[in-house]
């Protein structure tokens, strides 16, 4: 009997070690990654690498210059030489982690019938006129036309000329190195119409560790998508004056011309209100005085305050250089493209500041949860920045423009998406608190039982040799 | 007879050199105060009352005190994000409807005409908060929920209610912790949501809360150091709680002396409230931020001081034909050509409404205190009767 009873409770003794070593290998092995796979957060992969490539993306900006020549205004053996393209290329120095080269590709020609025509003409202007006519210029480029030294075009004392429109006019030389120094005088040129160090300096402002309180810096707006300008009227006295402006006439007239010559750099929206700062005293009687607001005058002060707004300088001309007098939109296409430089490598530091910080974010507070369309934004920026400096390289303003936009919309959807907001922070002590009620009640008996089945193993080990 | 003669002319001397010296030091003094003024354009306010329920009225009443005070100097409320856990002005427990008050005898009105509350009642979470201060919120918040700052705004966060080591206490059921809140203002400071950040917190424990910032240019005060409870100030015996806590108060009637031309410093703000006025020991930390204390203006970041710039450049256009020209030129515009271009101070500062809370007239009791009176004293003579009436007399 009782040798059956302790054979009975051997097997269930035998059977108990089992279930327990059975549990713990489920809890062990299936439960502990059960446990990790579901509570881990789910990070979509994000292109680190290629983030951190960006701080070291090396800028070209290209101007592609077309040079003509006339009859005149190079020695003869100089013009056989003719076409070829010289190269100068410079960097600018400023303190910022991105190189920025500065890349004027001058392709020497000779003139067209045409064009010789147009520039043996009386006056300068009559001769853009005639050149205007026949091809528009790709954005960013520049044409530049070497004259005769002795040529009427020009004012005797003027070496060059810089006008509205994509072109200058620069003065030859019969002189063994015409090439050189006619090439110096036309980087100067382009330097004045396309990029200098103030014109990155100014778009980079934020940037660069310089001191923050020049107003010229802080005055520009920053680049953006659209832009919404409104004018408003102050009347703080409608009692004695009855002001009235033609402020749609105005608009149309003359801010719509400006804002159309600048719709390369953004949408624009204009409206306008009244102030009448004394509603309660506004009634109508003699006394009003009429008053009509000069709009011409207004707007004259207003468009200058504009072009300040948007960051559009005084352009620095080279000396003995005529500029020409502005267009009636009151501003000239290479001031144009100027700003589309500027503002294009603005949105590139932008955007690259943007995913950088990003991506330390998400590196320093792993509990953020980065979602599927917040990762193809990131890869979407990271291809528009490469996209953009691809083109700049290239010579295409107008695309890199476009596509420096796109880069700094993606990277800014990304990092203000609402679900990358981090609650999940847990401080130890709470994650203890949670966790415990729930393993512990589960785990003591099975690390006991396992602790209990090793000694005893253990001990059935040593008895064996105990004996022998 | 020398002697004296020596000594006076040695004195005058002495007098004359330390005038030039002094002069010579304001001098450069002004010049340094030139060179360090703060690069911001705009102001914002982020205004948080983290308490519901009627017996937490002073939360409410410190937040819209400090409301008050910024909307005074000049902060207009498109740029104030306004976080109010609860309705105190229209509880039903509130004895004087539409109204918050922050003195005793109901002497100054904190609520007034044009509050606007952005985020009311149930709104006020943490979840919203880290939304509104990171700008992580979905499209269809509309503008005034959205704190839109950028890398030149100087920007006011206040905070109250109860707090502990380390934490805030949001509506009672969640809370925010100083690594959320130093994380939050990293994000923002990586995206340059700010120029300069001052931080005030008045709770239990607050100086906690200001511990594990680590972004640059932020300043922040607290109205307790870590194991120091906050006291509120007074009790309004009609209204029945506690009408504001002691720091807020004093902060209160420090900014009331404030006017948008004021010089006062950060450092007068650090001096509200001792310890003998606030039982609790108010804390600071200043050593993330760029500039000296002494060089910081309070209105850098309780007012709202507009720059303006005056230009002399005009572009040259043609006339068109078609608008017809006006001959008859506003005499506004002759005038200002005549005065020299400046920006006057155009605030009329002297006049700048001095709030001190006014003392309420004495009025006499009202009806109800009569008719209770009268109550008892009814019940009295009835209960003993009258002829006892001539113990008394």
């Amino acid at each position: 009997m009782a040798a059956v009873g302790a054979a009975a409770t051997h097997l269930d003794v035998v059977r108990g070690k089992r279930a327990a070593l059975f549990f713990a290998a489920v809890a062990i092995l299936l439960g502990l990654p059960l446990w990790w796979k579901t509570t881990e957060t789910y990070r979509a992969p994000l292109p680190y690498s290629q983030i951190s490539a960006l701080n070291a993306l090396q800028l070209r900006l290209m101007v592609p210059v077309t040079v003509v020549f006339t009859r005149d205004s190079i020695p003869l053996d100089d013009q056989e030489k003719l076409p070829f393209t010289v190269v100068h290329e410079r960097e600018i120095p400023l303190k910022y982690k991105m190189k920025i080269k500065c890349r004027f590709q001058k392709a020497y020609r000779r003139a067209l019938d045409h064009e010789e025509e147009a520039l043996s003409s009386g006056s300068v202007h009559e001769a853009e006129a005639m050149l205007a006519e026949l091809k528009e210029q790709a954005e960013g480029s520049l044409t530049v036309y070497v004259i005769s030294e002795y040529s009427s075009l020009l004012p005797q004392d003027m070496m060059s000329y810089i006008g509205p429109e994509r072109t200058a006019v620069v003065r030859g030389i019969m002189h063994r190195e015409a090439f050189n120094i006619i090439g110096r005088r036309i980087i100067q040129i382009a330097q004045a119409m396309s990029l200098t160090e103030d014109v990155l300096a100014a778009a980079l402002a934020d940037h660069l560790p310089e001191d923050k309180w020049s107003s010229d810096k802080r005055r520009p707006l920053k680049s953006s998508l659209g832009y919404e300008i409104t004018f408003s009227l102050l009347n703080p006295d409608p009692k004695s004056h009855d002001v009235h402006w033609d402020i749609e006439g105005a608009v149309q007239h003359y801010v719509w011309p400006f804002l159309n010559a600048l719709s390369a750099a953004g949408n624009f929206s204009v409206d306008s209100q009244v102030y009448n700062i004394d509603p309660k005293a506004y009634n109508a009687s003699e006394l009003p005085v009429r008053v009509e607001v000069d709009m011409v005058q207004v707007m004259e002060v207003f468009l200058a305050q504009l072009r300040l707004l948007f960051g559009i300088a005084q352009p620095q001309v080279p000396p003995k250089c005529l500029l020409s007098g502005p267009k009636n939109e009151g501003l000239m296409t290479w001031e144009l493209d100027q700003l589309l430089w500027a503002r294009s490598v603005e949105n590139l530091a932008t955007a690259t500041t943007t995913l950088t910080s990003l991506a330390q974010l998400l590196g320093k507070i792993s509990n953020i949860v980065i979602k599927d369309d917040v990762a193809s934004e990131v890869y979407r920026a990271v291809a528009a920045v490469q996209k953009a400096a691809e083109e700049l390289a290239s010579g295409h303003l107008s695309s890199a423009f476009v596509a420096s936009q796109e880069a700094v919309t993606s990277s800014e959807r990304a990092f203000f998406d609402p679900s990358l907001l981090h609650l999940l922070y847990f401080p130890d002590d709470q994650k203890f608190a949670i966790y415990i009620p729930l393993f512990l009640p589960m785990a003591v008996p099975i690390l006991l039982s396992l602790v209990k089945i090793f000694l005893e193993m253990h001990k059935s080990w040593r008895k064996p040799e105990k004996i022998d | 007879m020398a002697a004296p003669c020596f000594f006076s002319r040695l004195w005058r001397a002495a007098l004359a050199l330390l005038a030039l010296g002094s002069l010579a030091a304001s001098q450069i003094e002004d010049q340094a105060k030139q060179f360090f003024r703060s690069g911001h354009t705009n102001n914002w306010a982020v205004l948080v009352c983290t308490s519901r329920f009627w017996f937490n009225y002073r939360h409410v009443a410190n937040t819209l005190s400090v409301y008050r005070s910024v909307k005074r100097l000049g902060i207009p409320d498109s740029h104030i994000v306004l976080m109010l856990a609860d309705d105190m002005a229209c509880n039903a427990r509130n004895p004087k409807p539409a109204t918050v008050f922050s003195h005793k005898n109901m002497e100054l009105n904190v609520y007034g005409d044009d509050v606007e509350v952005d985020y009311r009642s149930y709104e006020v979470t943490v979840e919203n908060f880290l939304r509104v201060l990171t700008g992580r919120i979905p499209p269809s918040t509309p503008r005034s929920k959205r704190l839109l700052s950028d890398d030149r705004s100087n920007i006011l966060i206040y905070m109250t209610g109860h707090g502990g080591n380390g934490f805030l206490k949001f509506q009672d059921s969640e809370e925010i912790t100083n690594i959320e809140l130093a994380d939050a203002f990293e994000q923002m400071w990586q995206k340059r949501r700010y120029n300069e950040l001052l931080f005030i917190i008045d709770t239990c424990q607050g100086a906690s809360m200001y511990e594990r910032f680590y972004s640059p240019n932020i300043m922040a005060l607290a109205s307790s150091q870590v194991g120091e409870d906050s006291l509120s100030h007074q009790p309004d015996p009609a209204i029945g709680v506690h009408l504001m806590d002691r720091y807020t108060f004093y902060v209160l009637e420090f900014l009331e002396e404030i006017n948008p031309a004021s010089q006062t410093n950060m450092n007068d703000l650090f001096q509200v409230c001792p310890k003998s006025l606030c039982v609790s020991t108010p804390g600071h930390r200043t050593d993330l931020f760029q500039r000296d204390p002494k060089h910081v203006l309070i209105t850098d970041f309780f007012g709202s001081v507009r720059k303006v710039e005056i230009t002399t450049e005009t572009l040259s256009l043609q006339r068109d034909s078609q608008i017809t020209e006006s001959s008859y030129k506003e005499d506004r515009m002759d005038e200002e050509l005549m005065e020299p271009l400046k920006y006057a101070e155009q605030l009329p500062v002297a006049q700048i409404i001095h709030q001190k809370p006014k003392l309420k007239d004495w009025h006499p009791p009202g009806g109800f205190i009569l008719g209770l009176w009268a109550l008892i004293i009814m019940v009295f003579f009835k209960t003993y009767g009258i002829k006892h009436m001539k113990f008394i007399f």
